[in-house]
């Protein structure tokens, strides 16, 4: 395609009179020699955006907006995917941040526009790719939470296949003698479980169900997963098939929970005859009375310890969420049965959110029910089959004993999940000792076998993904998003935890759980027949291209990728997955060959527009820095920084020093570190990198991006020893979106620090 | 971009009330999944309480960060009509087939506004900001800053100077329109989300805890707009009397929650909320020592560990008790707070700079569809069979986390209405 560039500047809010546009007209035109250089004075306006629809008309077909940022009117400055388009940030990066008709902002504001020119020039038409797209669900997991994310996806429209482990769908509920109150008043626990929603499901024509069954292998990606299910051998398909493959679009995994493993609580005197979950107390109640195991006697005095294994580091450091509501509902089982039973609960907060709370005042209201904050020390047997329960009582101030029939432990949930990353780790050790090529190597790999053997055939998706078969998972197993604006945000593009597989909840937020769910497994669907990528980067039509000629086989990228996009070959050639691909340019930046690149977003681009910065000689005392900022939120922090300033009547004071030059990342973890060299042995006296946060509670919205680029860092660290300059010269920090007010002063620290440092002596060279 | 219709009559929208975090998130979510959406919201930007919000618990990260995310989703999306200023006048039809006519009341600004400020710096009129709960002054004509969705000033006409023309002189881009009128709407909508969030139950009805008698008590949502950098104070936590960093805090939760005089229900967020703000008090002043008065710290699932991280600190004290009376020092403007201490059993007073408390989730529910009906304590439940679902702090009191979860699978059922009409109807 012959480019046809057309460049516009817009002379309004301010731009006009900080900067001398038409000075800046004249560079374009020296410089590039575009087809069409034009300015006006409000270009988002009807009359300007006609022009520039005119000379689109008339053949322009890439254009280069030099204007406000492009946060800003974005639905103005729309041409559609088949025109590239680049925006430079005159307004709030340059005219609101910096002094007007000042020779240095004027000088910044043509080096912007030289850099956007420069990328504009390699930027290439997007086509979406086009494939035959899966429009049938999967959903593992025959519970509360399966079954409602199997209604919910055939009741919009989609075909759905649920593979169930057992033998019966139903899950825990199916067990139950009642659940939670579900409506208003909110203060009757609620028969008849789930059975008119296994009704509906059953004889749902969209849903297809496989019982005693297990999932073999899932290969490929959104859209296209082909997943292979294998029945359990005491049961045949028709034909006398044991396994059966599958096409679906996108998954829905809700595999539930398991009680906490009440054989790690004998101090709370698990073991002893009459000690049982409340797990085992339901199971009890849904067959018909309440008694005590060692007699089978009916039982008159009965006490529940509460956070049994819950919100204890040694165990489990969250609060399981449905232990109390289910205490008070099954305190409420023995007071049918018997009117005068006396029930204990210690606990050490009552959580019975919501609504729920007028439960809790019913069953409080009870004079028999005695609520007592406080620890249980210990729990021994007594004499006639008893129970001795000693605890500190917080109320009272000191140690109680109380005689019981039967103690119930209030055990929590555990996720039914495997942890994909580690089953890779375990695989890998146990080829690597295989190979057994050193005797430092064997021994490193045993080590790792022995810390990860617990995770040896917990496979559940079984992904044939290289960076392992299931979804990562959080340090406690739950496969959450640590996003709290985008819970459902998954690492695994098209699939999505759902229910107490995600987080402990009950059934009725596992079941609005089980449809946010199914919403995104659709949407996953929607927008990969588009072609469009999902969250955060939404609509994007993008894709990165691999020039595999090139590649050294170094596996940086199929390691690095946050999504797991990538697969290898045996030789560990990435083979790359478009559909399960973020956009991001992770993968980019981490390959030291430069050969990943987007049509509209590459190696080569930036690397241009850092060409394109003029620095000045060593004798100018004009230094010159480049910043990397995070699209998300480095860089608008750094437009509402402007935005402050122009909003302000002391704007020097908020000027920050304007020889920064501001490339906009898709995430920081897309930054090459080729772009550094290049940079400074250009003559660049600094480079600052602005990036999420990154660590536990990381902000970056492509998980590990920022930190990824911190630890690309040290790959820098050489490139510097080796030119003899500074380490001090790149900094990362780590910002977040409202730290605007802060901005200014971190460039201008770096840019003082640098200054102190002196200039890079490659200028010129 | 290209939308390929897959199944027919896709372009009739479905309706979300709200544009809060729920509202928008189900707004985003319809229309990713393919979907035309129309989106209102009452006052003149979206974001609602969240954009009110300082930070979000238990990650101590900006709610202006994920806006962000959501802002860009909508600008780039053409299938979302936003109506700001927009309110369900009127709703007749049945799931499937509804005719919703939204009023909408003048901005007086058009979308041609650039936010260059013009305007604001010409206006002579002066108002209390009422989005830093009047602790804070603004312009007749303002907007939202950092981040405004929409981004375009708006006019509180009833601070205009009589004949005052000044903000639309100083408009270069004729985007300032003092003659606009309210309008009405009619659009046809398949099915609707209620998302009409909460507020802060009335302190003042708490006539024992002091609220607008002692300077020096403040509401949760208050604290939110202290600690922003955009608040009141810059971000500082300082008394309200005098200005001065507080030595001594104490968070009273269940301020109107779980009392069958006031909030009969357990709000779920306050004591989260509480937490988090402890770590706003720490940080800005870290002289000072923090009492939360609690009756169960009811911090459900992950919240715990944020609690657990929280409280140790030891310049944080929990105690266990009912607060029964706050009274102002009328010289120093010390707060004198009563407490049974329900451990002790003892009532007991101590001395504080500064008192939050923790105020309730209310539900709004000014108009609403009729056929929805308010449980006993004024929450709504969806109503599948009428085609309308409620997401939010409308429905039960919850955080941010849940409010999108929830939204989400609201989003969902009104998926389900359209495409069993577009399939069978």
């Amino acid at each position: 395609m012959d480019k046809k560039l057309g460049v516009y500047l817009c002379c309004g809010c301010s731009i006009g009179e900080a900067v001398e546009v038409d000075a800046l007209v004249n560079v374009a035109q020296s410089e590039s020699k575009p087809a069409v250089c034009r300015s006006h004075s409000f270009l988002c306006g009807d009359e300007g955006l006609s022009i520039i629809r005119g000379d689109v008309g008339a053949g322009v077909n890439t254009l280069v907006i030099a204007a406000c940022s492009p946060r800003a009117k974005t639905d103005r400055f729309t041409f559609g995917p088949l025109i590239p388009m680049e925006r430079v940030n005159l307004r709030e990066q340059v005219a609101w941040s910096h002094q007007a008709k000042h020779e240095d902002t004027q000088a910044l504001a043509e080096d912007c526009l030289r850099m956007g020119i420069a990328k504009a020039a390699k930027m290439e038409p997007l086509e979406p790719v086009a494939d035959a797209i899966s429009r049938t669900i999967l959903v593992v997991g025959g519970g509360v939470t399966g079954i409602g994310a199997a209604l919910d996806a055939a009741n919009a429209g989609f075909d759905v296949v649920l593979v169930e482990k057992e033998a019966q769908i139903g899950g825990f509920m199916a067990g139950m003698k009642k659940t939670f109150p579900a409506r208003a008043p909110f203060t009757e626990a609620s028969a008849g479980g789930i059975t008119a929603k296994i009704q509906a499901f059953n004889s749902h024509p969209r849903i297809k169900v496989f019982r005693s069954t297990r999932i073999a292998k899932t290969e490929g990606q959104p859209g296209m997963f082909d997943v292979t299910l294998e029945v359990n051998r005491d049961v045949t398909l028709e034909g006398g098939e044991t396994t059966t493959t599958h096409r679906v679009g996108s998954i829905v995994m809700a595999t539930g929970w398991k009680p906490y493993d009440a054989s790690k609580l004998t101090a709370l005197g698990y073991g002893l005859p009459n000690v049982v979950t409340n797990v085992e107390l339901e199971k009890m109640a849904a067959k018909g009375i309440i008694v005590r195991p060692s007699d089978r006697k009916p039982v008159k005095r009965v006490l529940f310890i509460q956070c049994a294994g819950s919100r204890e580091k040694e165990h489990l450091a969250y609060c399981s969420s449905v232990c109390c509501m289910s205490t008070l509902k099954q305190a409420e089982y023995l007071r049918e049965q018997d009117h005068d039973a006396e029930v204990y609960i210690v606990y050490r907060d009552i959580v019975t959110p919501g609504p729920y709370e007028s439960y809790y005042q019913k069953i409080q209201d009870h004079p028999l029910t005695f609520f007592m904050k406080g620890k249980v020390t210990n729990v021994n047997k007594g004499p006639d089959n008893s129970l001795l329960v000693s605890f500190d009582s917080e109320l009272l101030g000191g140690p109680m004993q109380v005689a019981v029939d039967l103690v119930v432990l209030a055990t929590g949930m555990v996720p039914n999940s495997a942890d994909g990353p580690a089953i890779r780790a375990l695989r890998d050790a146990h080829a690597k000792a295989l190979r057994n090529e050193s005797a430092t190597q064997l021994d490193e790999a045993q080590k790792t076998i022995a810390q990860l053997q617990h995770h040896d055939s917990t496979e559940i998706l079984n992904l044939t993904y290289r960076q392992g078969p299931d979804l990562p998972v959080l340090s406690d197993g739950f496969p959450d998003s640590k996003f709290i604006c985008f819970p459902y945000e998954s690492m695994r593009t098209g699939i999505y935890a759902a229910g107490a597989l995600r987080a402990p909840m009950d059934s009725v937020l596992a079941e609005e759980d089980a449809a946010g769910a199914v919403m995104k497994a659709i949407q996953s669907i929607e927008l990969a027949t588009q072609g469009q990528a999902v969250h955060p980067r939404s609509g994007d039509l993008s894709f990165p291209s691999f020039f595999l000629q090139r590649c050294t086989q170094c596996k940086r990228c199929t390691e690095e990728c946050p999504f797991g996009a990538l697969d290898e070959d045996a030789k560990g050639t990435p083979k790359f997955n478009p559909y399960r691909c973020r956009r991001c340019g992770i993968c980019m930046g981490s390959c030291p060959e430069r050969i990943v690149s987007f049509k509209n977003y590459s190696v080569d681009m930036i690397a241009s527009m850092v060409k394109a910065i003029e620095v000045p000689d060593e004798f100018s005392e004009k230094q010159r820095i480049l910043v990397f900022a995070c699209e998300n939120d480095a860089y608008p922090a750094l437009d509402m920084a402007g935005d402050v300033t122009n909003n302000v009547t002391d704007k020097a004071r908020r000027h920050y020093d304007p020889s920064v030059r501001i490339i906009p990342l898709r995430c920081l973890g897309s930054m090459n570190i080729v772009w550094i060299a290049d940079a400074l042995s250009r003559g660049i006296d600094g480079v600052l990198l602005l990036g999420c946060k990154f660590g536990d509670d990381y902000q970056c919205h492509f998980i590990r991006g920022s930190e990824l680029a911190n630890r690309r860092l040290d790959n820098v660290k050489e490139t510097l020893q080796r030119l003899q300059l500074e380490s001090e010269r790149i900094q990362l920090v780590q910002v977040g979106i409202d730290e605007y007010r802060r901005l200014p002063q971190i460039i201008d620290e770096f840019a003082g620090r640098i200054r102190e440092i002196g200039p890079n002596p490659y200028k010129g060279l | 971009m290209p939308d390929t219709d897959v199944i027919n009559n896709r372009q009739t929208p479905i309706l979300v009330i709200g544009g809060g975090i729920a509202g928008l998130t189900a707004a985003i979510e319809l229309a990713e999944a393919g979907r035309h959406v129309i989106l209102i919201e009452k006052s003149a930007y979206l974001g609602g309480r969240v954009a009110a919000s300082n930070l979000y618990f238990p990650k101590l990260c900006p709610p202006s960060c994920g806006l962000e995310i959501n802002f860009k989703r909508l600008r780039t999306n053409p299938r979302v009509t936003v109506l700001t200023l927009a309110e369900l006048e009127k709703l007749t039809g049945a799931s499937g087939d509804y005719e919703a006519t939204i009023k909408i009341a003048p901005r007086y600004v058009t979308d041609a506004c650039t936010l260059c400020g013009a305007c604001q710096d010409a206006c002579p009129a002066e108002i209390a900001d009422e989005f830093n709960f009047g602790l804070t002054r603004t312009k007749a004509i303002h907007t939202r800053r950092p981040a405004a969705f929409p981004a375009a000033y708006v006019v509180n006409r009833f601070a205009c100077p009589t004949g005052c023309n000044a903000c639309a002189d100083a408009c270069t881009y004729d985007a300032i329109k003092l003659d606009q009128v309210e309008t009405h709407r009619t659009y046809r909508v398949f099915s609707v989300v209620v998302a009409t969030g909460w507020a802060p139950y009335d302190a003042a009805k708490l006539d024992n805890l002091g609220f607008g008698k002692c300077a020096n008590v403040v509401t949760n949502v208050v604290m939110e707009r202290l600690a922003s950098t955009e608040g009141p104070t810059g971000g500082k936590i300082l008394r309200p009397s005098d200005g001065k960093p507080p030595k001594s805090v104490a968070f009273v939760q269940c301020a109107g929650s779980r009392d069958r005089k006031h909030l009969p229900y357990c709000s779920t967020v306050c004591c989260s909320a509480s937490l988090k703000q402890t770590t706003y008090v720490r940080k800005s002043c870290p002289e000072a020592n923090v009492t939360i008065f609690y009756i169960d710290l009811r911090t459900a699932g992950h919240l715990q560990e944020f609690a657990d991280k929280v409280c140790a600190d030891d310049a944080i004290e929990l105690v266990k008790g009912k607060v029964g009376k706050i009274e102002e020092d009328p010289q120093t403007k010390a707060l004198r707070v009563t407490v049974e201490d329900t451990i002790s059993g003892k009532k007991t007073t101590r001395n504080f700079d500064l008192v939050v408390l923790a105020a309730g989730i209310v539900p709004r529910t000014a108009n609403l569809p009729p056929s929805l009906s308010l449980d006993e304590f004024g929450f709504v439940a969806s109503n599948a069979s009428v085609g309308i679902f409620s997401a939010g702090c409308v429905k039960r009191p919850a955080e941010v986390s849940a409010t999108v979860r929830d939204a989400t699978g609201a989003a969902l059922k009104a998926l389900q209405v359209a495409v069993g009409v577009t399939q069978h109807g």
